[in-house]
């Protein structure tokens, strides 16, 4: 049968042309429906994006350990024992798992720096190469660059400040290529970082090596840092670190039960929750959502119910003259589904629109501030992927067939003498 | 053509009306029959049962062959489309479609092009001589227009029987006369026309006068040509 034609969709038209207001309210509801729709799941990623950004350049698998003391004796060790890493566990780690992607030891230190006059007390620390990666650091190629390797492997005497440490010793000029002070031993600047999101206080960068030479700390380390690939559950990180700690209780001798003696903390654990409840958040908006939209449809099945009424003449009338039940079922699914589809896709060019318009405006807000340390966001990028749209059109589609079914069965039952008689 | 045997219709309530009391008729091919009697006769009932509209309770009914009993709506409405023209008291045109698209819509439900339909519906117009009127809405046409138009509509689909409910209810009597000859001159190109009126002078032009009365066939008058 040939149910789409020309004259199917004209009728449509002229049925929508005869009651031009009721088909606007009830084409309204269904636009209001689906705008809500688009706004919300927008603005639940505006939210998911703002917070995601705060993560910033940081590696997400970003996995940091550090020793603490023993609480258990353990082989002729006695309990209270500090533990401290060296190379070597960084080298076992590395050999051991082969997920474990760019790895650091790291050493703090907060030592007086100093240029000329200007001094100030930073944050430093020694890193290797690799902890650029992890950290996310950001030197543009203008302000020189991070620590490499041949600074490791001659222990050189070079340091990465903070823009922030530039500007509280260098002022205007560029720190590049100067030399500073670090607890009265010289270190040339190679490079400033602008990674920014967390520079308050200013922070610096020796290579790991200089700084063990330096502070007379041997092959140790303070801290491991190390990004890991492939952990995307919860369950899959914390059973990785389960894996970590056993090793390197191993090969530091601490009691396998002694689970203080070595701190850790996985970003990714921390990311994998944040995101599930972003999930929890989008599924929260998407039911909101989908309720707004079902009012909507509730209307247009209303008003469906009563052009059927309206019209029980005419399907009457084509009953006689040979239309089957099919043919009345499908005029009307069809008359709902192009009333639905149609506003439903009106509201949802309203909803985008918006969601552009916003984009547009909290861009132009941001780019104001270019260059300036970058603010913790709570809102950013509000937008709705293909994917959602897809899956509105589809909601619109299945809508408008609920909501012309009911009448639609209603129509077909229609007895065409009891119709005709109708006035 | 038409064969009732015994059919028998009550409708249900809580004081059951038993309408048609085992009426017993055949008509032939080509016959031009009017069915007349008082309001409550039972008249239109039979009219729906003959329109494949109404189902009947007992009895045998045999439309060109075909036993006409328990069909499925959709089986009801093939029949209806290729065996029967309608034509109404109240013309029942659609109203937001224009003439040549209320001429052209049983051919819509046969599954003949829109282009194809739309001519033949010309045609068809042309014949009931309002081709000049083809893109006229029926709110602009006049009584006798309509039922013109009607007539046209239950003609397209070459129907074997034409059933005409008070055809000329709605008429003044100049109308009447008119479409009185049309419906003749259909009736002369040998489709069955079978015409439901109270008015004796509608009756007089046709060739069989069945009368009910209370639900059975009270007399029925072949003319003696």
């Amino acid at each position: 049968m040939r149910w789409f034609e020309f004259d199917t969709l004209q009728e449509i038209l002229a049925t929508m042309r005869e009651s031009k207001l009721r088909t606007f309210l009830t084409g309204f509801a269904v636009s209001w429906g689906i705008f809500m729709l688009i706004v919300l799941l927008g603005s639940g990623n505006g939210l998911k994006n703002g917070v995601t950004s705060n993560f910033g350049n940081e590696a997400t698998n970003k996995v940091e350990m550090w020793g603490r003391k023993t609480t258990m004796p353990y082989k002729g060790f006695k309990t209270h024992r500090s533990i401290r890493f060296t190379n070597r566990e960084m080298i076992i780690l590395k050999g051991q798992f082969p997920t474990i992607d760019k790895i650091s030891g790291r050493i703090f230190r907060n030592p007086l720096v100093s240029y000329k006059e200007d001094f100030g007390n930073y944050s430093m620390e020694g890193v290797m190469p690799d902890y650029k990666m992890i950290n996310g650091n950001k030197i543009e190629s203008k302000n020189g660059r991070f620590l490499n390797q041949i600074d490791m492997d001659q222990e050189r005497k070079v340091i990465v400040i903070s823009k922030k440490v530039e500007e509280a010793l260098f002022k205007d000029q560029s720190a590049l290529g100067k030399w500073v002070k670090v607890d009265n031993i010289s270190f040339q600047v190679v490079g400033i970082d602008t990674k920014s999101s967390r520079d308050e206080n200013g922070y610096c960068f020796i290579p790991h090596s200089t700084a063990q030479k330096i502070f007379n700390m041997a092959d140790k380390t303070d801290n491991i840092s190390f990004t890991v690939n492939g952990l995307l559950t919860k369950e899959a990180n914390e059973d990785f670190g389960k894996q970590v700690l056993k090793t390197m209780s191993r090969a530091l001798l601490i009691h396998p039960d002694d689970e203080q003696a070595i701190g850790m903390w996985n970003q990714a654990e921390n990311y994998v929750q944040t995101m599930n409840i972003f999930s929890t958040i989008d599924l929260f908006v998407f039911f909101i959502g989908i309720c707004t939209l079902i009012a909507g449809i509730v209307g247009v099945g209303n008003i469906m119910v009563i052009t059927v009424k309206e019209r029980t003449k005419e399907f009457g009338i084509k009953k006689a003259l040979g239309a089957t039940p099919g043919n009345i079922l499908l005029s009307i699914l069809l008359e709902s589904v192009v009333i639905t589809t149609a506003f439903g896709y009106l509201g949802m060019l309203f909803g985008i629109s918006l969601l552009e318009l916003v984009n547009m405006a909290l861009n132009m807000n941001s780019g104001g501030g270019e260059g300036g340390a970058q603010k913790m966001t709570v809102f950013k990028d509000p937008s709705v992927d293909l994917g959602t749209v897809l899956i509105a059109t589809l909601i619109l589609i299945v809508a408008g067939l609920v909501a012309g079914y009911i009448p639609a069965r209603k129509a077909v039952k229609i007895k065409p003498i009891e119709a005709m008689r109708a006035e | 053509m038409i064969n009732f045997e015994n059919i028998n219709k009550t409708y249900p309530g809580a004081q059951p009306l038993h309408v048609l009391k085992g009426i017993d008729m055949t008509i032939a091919e080509g016959e031009f029959v009017s069915i007349m009697g008082a309001s409550g006769s039972g008249k239109s009932t039979m009219l729906n049962i003959l329109g494949i509209l109404d189902d009947y309770d007992t009895g045998d009914y045999y439309l060109n062959g075909t036993k006409i009993k328990n069909l499925t709506e959709t089986k009801s409405a093939e029949y209806r489309n290729h065996m029967i023209g309608f034509i109404f008291q109240s013309f029942n045109l659609i109203p937001f479609k224009n003439a040549l698209e209320n001429v052209a819509l049983p051919l819509y439900y046969q599954g003949v092009t829109r282009k194809k339909r739309q001519a033949i519906a010309m045609e068809y117009l042309d014949m009931m001589g309002l081709k000049d009127w083809w893109h006229h809405f029926p709110n602009e046409l006049s009584g006798g227009q309509k039922q013109r138009i009607a007539i046209a509509r239950a003609l397209i689909g070459k129907p074997k029987v034409i059933l005409a409910d008070e055809p000329t209810g709605a008429l003044d009597s100049i109308t009447t006369e008119e479409v009185m000859n049309v419906l003749s001159e259909v009736n002369a190109s040998g489709i069955t026309m079978i015409i439901v009126t109270h008015e004796k002078s509608v009756a007089d032009k046709t060739r069989r006068i069945i009368h009910l009365k209370d639900g059975i066939i009270e007399f029925d008058n072949k003319l003696q040509l």
